[in-house]
């Protein structure tokens, strides 16, 4: 059953693993907050990464602009996204009962992805001359240059995150909501524009992933359920509403995900991925970092 | 958690009403109208494909209902000749590449649209239900190109397909294989077969791994894995391991434009790779990823570089891309439009709507090579409803674009071996 690679293709295969990891982590750790903050999974989650690496590729193609130029315009899109999706439907649903939460955004999604597919077409679209692209040697063994640079943004991203929740007034102002609304409240924090800033903060993170992904996936309108799925499965490994959870989940679950598919067989690779999760969600329901 | 299976408990349910309202009926058809339901997807990863099929068919639409004077079956005069001219009308549903709703739509489109026949459905699994339906049901259904062998293959009455299959397609990569070996002097010895999991990939790796053991060859590695997948590397790995002389992938559009991204990022090299078609032959793949998959040889059944051969071809094109705003008519396109004409055909000779007639008629079908824009020999049924006239070529990516390598005699360029070094490639 157990296929021994040489090892180059065994470090290769890792050091890919890993790469993707921060990817996935950055993915999840948007979703993570939002849930965090309000206890509300966003089911849109994946059609926002679409909308940013549409940003991204739209941006590409009409301007000549390079996804690396384009990451700040992709976030910034994306945190208006999420900041009216807040303002415009969350807000609204948010004393209403747990199916309409729950169907409000996923009806969103769906709208996101019809809307997608009618204005620009199920083509699947690529950057195709990227600045950076093709592979770059590491550890001995070749990776591509794109995901390299994608898992450094992202995993300096999620450190301004983190900088940005545990440090900064605004962040702990976000904490002590996400902890305690009416408390926070008293407190005087504006909760209200605080929920808008974690759903715009939310998207923003899955803008700047978007942004990086485009440099090396393909975009369609169907791109966002391919990671949502794996982003779920990292937030609920790494803990409901746990940053560093999302990070350390996201790389676990990358390499799993590698040594699977090489170890075992590809099929199989996802099997090893729900497993893992499985095993964590029986013995530790919670999740590694959950705190509840 | 809770709010989780919540969820899928009311994702399932909104389906199952989405499909009730599916069912809402229009009015039956008129007299003097031949209706053809037609199930494509339409929505969803390969939408693409069923777009530019539908097309095709509003060309084939125009040369059946229209005098075009061009030398195809129903090229001249307006309507079916044989039914007082009646015009042909298609009903086009979006079966979303699930087997599920291609079955409810195509008993919908029988029951409901009174359709006179079935076409579609290019997925090999949704034809597969869909056209149980039509076999329950006495209605004819013909199917353009869905290559798993096994649709063929169960015996079905009403069931015919002018595409050829991955059985004549992948016999066709191991006779290149065999005949390329003769004219260098080289010898293939390991393939290794990466497929996607839906039925076409499926079947297309159960075909070419019979097929290797019969022509001799070692298979060192299969791989089939879950299409739409985030990353390949570990799919490229095992490659790597497994270092076979032929890789042979049976990929949709996604995964070929990852692997080859993958393959370059890793550097994974082979010498020779040989597609089954879908994916690569996707015009955005051509066009986008062209230079980058330089050397990758695909099994096709169409070629806009037959044009030499088949003066057919440019005036369909032209058609075509006044509909598609400019993309050329592809593989896929190019074979649904030659399976509409044979279904249209076939009803005016059978004079009558009458399935039974229809079906007789199809099996009477002779439609021959001139009067084909496809490198095929005749559309001709045998007993199973499979087109015997076919034929498949190999193209080649050479310079960012495809050109027929094989059969050697309908050759318009010699080919590449082995593939160009990553290093060398734009």
């Amino acid at each position: 059953m157990l296929t021994i690679p040489p090892p180059d293709v065994l470090v290769q295969g890792i050091l890919s693993g890993i790469l993707m990891g921060f990817v996935y982590a950055l993915i999840a750790a948007g979703l993570s907050l939002i849930f965090g903050l309000m206890e509300i999974v966003n089911f849109a989650h994946g059609e926002f990464l679409m909308l940013a690496m549409y940003t991204t590729f739209w941006a590409y193609a009409l301007f000549g602009l390079d996804p690396l130029v384009s990451v700040p315009l992709s976030a910034g899109v994306l945190f208006l996204v999420g900041w009216l999706t807040y303002r415009g439907i969350i807000r609204r649903i948010l004393g209403g009962p747990m199916l309409a939460q729950i169907f409000a955004t996923f009806g969103l999604a769906i709208f996101l992805r019809a809307g997608a597919q009618f204005l620009w077409t199920p083509d699947f679209r690529q950057v195709t001359r990227a600045w950076v692209q093709g592979p770059v040697r590491m550890l001995g063994v070749s990776v591509g240059l794109p995901q390299a640079v994608a898992s450094v943004a992202c995993l300096v991203a999620f450190g301004a995150l983190y900088w940005f929740i545990t440090r900064t007034e605004t962040g702990v102002a976000l904490e002590a909501t996400a902890q305690d609304r009416q408390a926070a409240e008293l407190m005087g924090i504006n909760t209200e524009r605080m929920f808008a800033l974690g759903w715009g903060i939310g998207a923003a993170c899955v803008g700047i992933a978007g942004a990086f992904l485009a440099n090396f996936f393909y975009v369609f309108p169907h791109v966002g359920s391919l990671f949502a799925l794996i982003a779920y499965v990292t937030v609920a490994l790494g803990g409901f509403g746990s940053i560093p959870g999302s990070l350390v989940a996201g790389v676990i679950i990358g390499v799993i995900e590698v040594l699977g598919g090489l170890l075992i067989a590809p099929a199989f690779k996802y099997v090893a991925v729900f497993v893992l999760y499985l095993v964590v969600v029986l013995l530790r329901p919670q999740g590694l970092f959950g705190k509840f | 958690m809770r709010r989780r299976a919540w969820c899928r408990g009311l994702l399932a349910s909104v389906v199952a009403v989405g499909a009730v309202l599916g069912l809402v009926s229009r009015p039956a058809a008129q007299t003097k109208e031949v209706v053809i339901g037609v199930l494509y997807p339409m929505t969803g990863p390969v939408a693409q494909v069923g777009i530019d099929s539908v097309n095709a068919l509003k060309v084939a639409l125009d040369i059946i209902n229209t005098d075009m004077n061009i030398n195809l079956p129903l090229g001249r005069g307006v309507g079916l000749p044989n039914l007082g001219g009646a015009k042909v009308r298609i009903v086009v549903v979006d079966h979303q590449g699930k087997p599920d709703i291609g079955l409810a739509e195509a008993e919908r489109l029988i029951t409901q649209e009174k359709v006179h026949a079935l076409f579609g459905a290019y997925f090999s699994s949704v034809t597969n239900t869909a056209s149980q339906v039509a076999e329950r049901m006495g209605i004819p259904f013909l199917n353009a190109e869905s290559s798993s062998p096994a649709l063929t293959e169960r015996g079905f009455k009403w069931f015919f397909r002018t595409s050829p299959h991955d059985g004549h397609f992948s016999v066709a990569m191991f006779d290149f294989m065999r005949d390329f070996e003769k004219k260098r002097g080289i010898k293939f010895k390991t393939v290794a077969i990466l497929n996607e999991d839906t039925q076409f990939g499926a079947d297309s790796a159960k075909v070419q791994d019979e097929l290797a053991k019969k022509y001799g060859y070692e298979v060192v590695a299969r791989i089939p894995f879950r299409t739409g997948t985030t990353s390949l590397d570990a799919e490229i790995g095992r490659l790597k391991t497994a270092n076979a002389d032929v890789v042979l992938p049976s990929l949709y559009t996604s995964d070929a434009i990852l692997l080859t991204r993958t393959a370059r990022n890793l550097d994974y090299n082979p010498k020779v790779i040989i597609a089954q078609n879908a994916g690569y032959t996707d015009p955005k793949f051509v066009a986008e990823m062209g230079k980058e998959a330089e050397g990758a040889i695909t099994r096709a059944p169409f070629a806009l570089d037959l044009a030499a051969k088949k003066p057919l071809i440019p005036v369909i094109n032209d058609m075509f891309k006044k509909l598609s705003g400019g993309r050329d008519i592809s593989d896929v396109p190019a074979r649904a439009f030659t399976g509409f004409l044979t279904l249209a055909d076939a009803i005016n000779r059978a004079r009558s709507t009458d399935p039974g007639a229809i079906q007789k008629a199809l099996r009477e079908t002779n439609i021959p090579a001139d009067q084909l824009i496809m490198p095929w020999t005749a559309v001709k049924f045998d007993e199973k409803g499979q087109n015997a006239g076919v034929r498949a070529i190999l193209q080649q990516l050479q310079g960012g674009s495809y050109h027929t390598v094989y059969p050697f005699e309908l050759a318009s360029k010699e080919p590449m071996y082995p593939l160009p070094a990553w290093s060398q490639r734009r």
